[in-house]
């Protein structure tokens, strides 16, 4: 695929995945008033999470991408995630 | 246009997107770096990071949500509308995003111009008495949102730089990765905006 055939998403799907991402942070500041407590972080990591992904499938084309690149976010995300487990097992304990 | 020019063609296209991905991996582990510092430091002093966070202002932080989120928006469009040769247009749609990040850059200095105002910033002698938990708190929030901000500004002036180059035809229907790739780097910033947004304002 190069620059000339690129498939283009159309304005419905853009506005569509905006209007989610607004309910969503509608929807982390009401959580965050309900006091949840340990739940209520992990709450609104949760729905931060469904956010990063629409911005990242829809605005940032990655649903469109081959799989190379969608295989070099796995692994970054991956690097991230052992490196926070790691240090959360010493943390955890260390207290 | 021959065999090889297509090849080559295709090639850049595909290496300079893949060029900004590689990029835009090593910001996300920069981010990662300290939003775990941040954890950390959470799991030590959570009494002490709810009372800082209870203090930010969450209509700012909201107003500031809704900017970014729509900047992305307008960003996102900005390229469809090009790549269907609507020029002005796009044009249009990349000065709106650059306005919706100045805004957003305006809201920040309202809220840390109050903070500081208030006693409020790295090495205070207010701050220094709250006791360490506060102090790491307060630390982390200028330097996290600070360096995000300082990417606001980097994508300000990229996107201004690409509003250029539309307007001189550099960038056009046929050729626009380098406003693509801006716009993949508005839309991290946007990315990494949306994790600071609850750890910073909603945990109280």
């Amino acid at each position: 695929m190069n620059e000339k055939d690129q498939n283009i998403t159309g304005y419905r799907t853009y506005f569509i995945v905006w209007i989610c991402l607004l309910i969503l942070t509608a929807a982390t500041v009401a959580v965050s008033n309900l006091e949840l407590g340990k739940h209520g972080a992990l709450t609104s990591i949760i729905i931060a999470s469904v956010k990063a992904s629409l911005i990242l499938l829809f605005f940032m084309h990655l649903k469109y991408e081959r799989f190379l690149i969608k295989a070099m976010l796995l692994l970054t995300i991956m690097t991230i995630a052992v490196i926070v487990g790691l240090t959360f097992s010493d943390v955890w304990f260390r207290y | 246009m021959n065999e090889e020019n297509i090849l080559e063609e295709k090639g850049d296209y595909q290496g300079s997107k893949m060029g900004m991905w590689l990029f835009l991996f090593t910001e996300l582990l920069l981010f990662a770096g300290l939003f775990l510092l941040y954890s950390t430091f959470r799991s030590r002093y959570s009494d002490e990071f709810h009372t800082g966070a209870a203090e930010l202002n969450m209509t700012m932080g909201t107003l500031n949500t809704v900017l970014l989120l729509t900047s992305s928006l307008t960003m996102a469009l900005s390229i469809n509308v090009l790549k269907k040769g609507q020029k002005k247009l796009s044009v249009l749609l990349q000065g709106l995003t650059v306005s919706l990040g100045l805004l957003f850059l305006i809201d920040k200095y309202l809220e840390w111009s109050e903070k500081i105002r208030h006693g409020i910033y790295p090495n205070s002698a207010e701050l220094l008495q709250r006791g360490k938990g506060e102090t790491i708190f307060y630390g982390l929030y200028y330097l996290m949102t600070g360096l995000h901000g300082l990417h606001v500004i980097a994508g300000i002036i990229l996107i201004s730089i690409m509003i250029n180059m539309t307007i001189n035809e550099k960038i056009h229907r046929e050729k626009f990765v380098k406003l693509e790739n801006t716009g993949l780097y508005w839309h991290l910033v946007d990315v990494v905006w949306v994790y600071l947004f609850p750890v910073f304002y909603l945990i109280s």
